[in-house]
């Protein structure tokens, strides 16, 4: 049985090897897109996503979904002008019943991307539209990967989205992740490695093929993916104490050998804005990064708020609820907010390089030593692991090492007090510790085994190209 | 028979262990529903005390679940047979159109783990198949979870579905779901909700009254 993945690869030297020149604002390969947008060309902008309030999505509720995001986009781009913001990112991010039935996701899409070109003629705001369809194969169980109504209805959205008025492509694949939620709540890391470095590569590389096609024919940005399935989720349960910040925090460095697949296949950034493994992504490939942090607790809380703006290049807040606040609607709230954190890192890179620096290193200060998911984004931390990373040739032994990598620099932290871990989190690091030195060397070993393992799953190895 | 190791076997998640003192102490006499009801549904009990109180995190909590499920593997066949002891049965799923299924997943294994017969749907559940696997099973509960604020509303469709179906006053409904609220519970009109999954075993035991 022959397994291995070749995908194309990405250098073994890192696009940003030293502190000095991982600063927010600043990516080794710049993005141009949109009205006149540039990501990471010296100036951090805000990237801004927003959510219908609770209602159905149907042809009787169609016209009030029009209206709610006609008022979103509206407030939006108002706000974002009285800010005077450098560039702004609008992220539309679909939902469910928008892929299935694309023709509904195009037409939003055609409503923001007018609004933006009248705003951009009326105001010279600078904005770029991100199109995001979801990944709706995760409808079913055993998700069928490669055809069928859900796949079809993706890329349908895919070729359409370029005339719908999208400047760039983003999506948060799912690959794996039917096996990775269970394994997630169980605290299995071996099943979650086989989830993240050897279902989903194989499916990015298949996915990200498809969507770099249509945005080269559509002239549009392939931008980014996202862990957010796997590593948000571990994220958000360790935040409810339902899972260990330990094992989350391995998860999310265990989860950037997947996130590589879609640059190696030609995604050019910036990445996803729930991507927090984004900061890994900018040092390995030098592409632009979106993150998100305290200014996306409206959507989720995490113990990462400051230290994931450390080296952002756009600065999201994740999603919000159009639901009316005290000063105005929630999505206005959140472009004020983002506007001010934007405008402050702005500032302080504006004096020089070393004012980006010490902004830089007071936000990861002031999160690192307080929960292992903050301090393996600390950035001389994200620099040391991704050298680990890069020194293995294939996803699943970058996932191995990523893990292995990981559990390492977060017991040497806390040995020299750099991380304080309560008990329970300490029991956790040792069986963590314990279970990766289990994985074996061969990828087909693995394979082998977690196919047994996993044979009354409702998962099919035929849709990652996996022989059983 | 000292029934303690038993008790501590499920605390500590041994499925093997619980499965042998199970076969073991049933084969020296002890009632299923006594066992049951004094030994297995108390030691589910300080699991959901040792997760609430931050001791315990979830996959601690599902494993000891697990040897719960173990235990119940003996003890089910027999407790049809004297007709007791099954705390109650609950239909689960997440309301159509919402693809979501952790939360979903954990207030499943918790219910099983507290003594309730557990029939999950799965995700994007139609109000007809709720309705039916309701009847088909005959549930005392029918429990939804959304996470999107988009299709939260479907839980006030699958109960007006049970309305017009006459089988509402039958069943009763537990909601939950992150963006759903005590309020939207009672807006909605259903009986109890939950915002996790420990406390979704207790509403469960108290809509059914044990």
């Amino acid at each position: 049985m022959q397994n291995s993945l070749a995908t194309a690869q990405t250098s073994e030297h890192l696009a940003i090897s030293s502190t000095d020149d991982f600063i927010y604002g600043h990516a080794p390969h710049p993005v141009q897109c949109g009205r006149g947008v540039v990501i990471g060309g010296g100036t951090v902008i805000p990237e801004i996503n927003f959510t219908l309030p609770p209602m159905e999505i149907s042809s009787e509720t169609w016209t009030e979904v029009r209206e709610q995001y006609s008022e979103m986009i509206q407030g939006i781009t108002e706000r974002a002008v009285k800010m005077e913001v450098p560039a702004l990112l609008v992220e539309f991010e679909t939902l469910p019943p928008m892929t299935v039935q694309p023709e509904w996701g195009a037409e939003i899409t055609r409503l923001l991307a007018d609004k933006l070109d009248e705003q951009f003629q009326k105001y010279g705001l600078r904005t770029a539209l991100r199109l995001t369809p979801n990944d709706s194969r995760d409808h079913e169980r055993p998700p069928i990967m490669r055809s069928g109504r859900y796949w079809d209805g993706m890329v349908q959205l895919f070729h359409t989205a370029a005339e719908s008025g999208a400047d760039l492509l983003a999506i948060e694949s799912t690959g794996g992740k039917e096996i990775s939620d269970e394994a997630l709540m169980m605290g299995d890391l071996r099943t979650v490695i086989f989830a993240l470095g050897i279902l989903a590569p194989r499916d990015m590389a298949f996915l990200w093929r498809e969507i770099v096609k249509a945005c080269h024919a559509g002239g549009i940005t392939p931008s980014g993916d996202t862990a957010c399935g796997f590593a948000n989720t571990a994220m958000t349960m360790a935040e409810q104490n339902m899972l260990p910040r330990t094992f989350a925090a391995v998860v999310r460095v265990a989860s950037v050998p997947r996130g590589l697949v879609a640059y190696e296949m030609g995604a050019i950034g910036p990445s996803k804005d729930c991507a927090y493994e984004g900061p890994y992504i900018k040092a390995i490939t030098g592409v632009p990064i979106s993150m998100e942090g305290r200014s996306a607790a409206c959507a989720h809380l995490s113990g990462i708020g400051n230290i994931a703006q450390a080296v952002c290049d756009c600065w999201s807040n994740e999603s919000v609820q159009n639901v009316r606040l005290l000063s105005a609607s929630a999505p206005i709230v959140s472009m004020e907010q983002l506007a001010y954190d934007c405008r402050l890192l702005n500032a302080a890179s504006s004096h020089s390089l070393e004012g980006a620096r010490m902004m830089r290193d007071w936000l990861a200060e002031s999160d690192s030593a307080r929960d292992p998911q903050a301090y393996i984004l600390r950035p001389d931390v994200v620099i040391r692991i991704s050298s680990e990373i890069m020194k293995e040739k294939t996803p699943y032994l970058r996932t191995r090492r990523a893990a292995l990598s990981a559990i390492q620099e977060i017991k040497n932290a806390h040995n020299q007090e750099e991380l304080h871990l309560p008990k329970r989190e300490e029991r956790w690091l040792d069986r963590l510790s314990q279970e990766a030195d289990t994985l074996p060397d061969s990828e087909d070993e693995f394979i082998e085994q977690m196919l047994e393992i996993l044979k009354d799953k409702p998962f099919l190895p035929s849709e990652y190209e996996l022989a059983t | 028979m000292k029934l303690q190791p038993l008790y501590d076997a499920v605390v500590e998640g041994d499925t093997p262990s619980t499965k042998k003192l199970t076969e073991l102490a049933l084969a020296e006499g002890v009632s299923p529903n006594d066992l049951l009801k004094d030994t297995l549904v108390p030691a589910m009990d300080e699991v959901g005390r040792l997760f609430e109180t931050n001791e315990y995190f979830v996959p601690e909590l599902l494993i000891a679940a697990r040897a719960m499920k173990g235990a119940m593997e003996y003890i089910r066949p027999l407790l049809s047979v004297s007709g007791g002891g099954i705390a109650g049965k609950v239909v689960i799923g997440t309301v159509r159109g919402d693809l979501h299924d952790i939360g979903k997943n954990l207030v499943a294994a918790m219910l099983e783990g507290g003594g309730f017969e557990v029939y999950d749907l799965g995700v994007d559940v139609s109000p007809e198949r709720f309705i039916a696997a309701a009847k088909e099973n005959n549930a005392q509960i029918v429990a939804m979870s959304a996470l999107l604020t988009t299709t939260m509303p479907g839980m006030r469709n699958v109960i007006k579905a049970m309305e017009q179906d006459g089988i509402r006053s039958q069943v009763k409904v537990m909601i939950g779901g992150a963006p759903v609220t005590k309020q939207f519970a009672t807006d909605i009109g259903a009986d109890g909700f939950s915002d996790n999954a420990s406390s979704a075993v207790r509403l469960a035991r108290s809509l059914v009254a044990i």
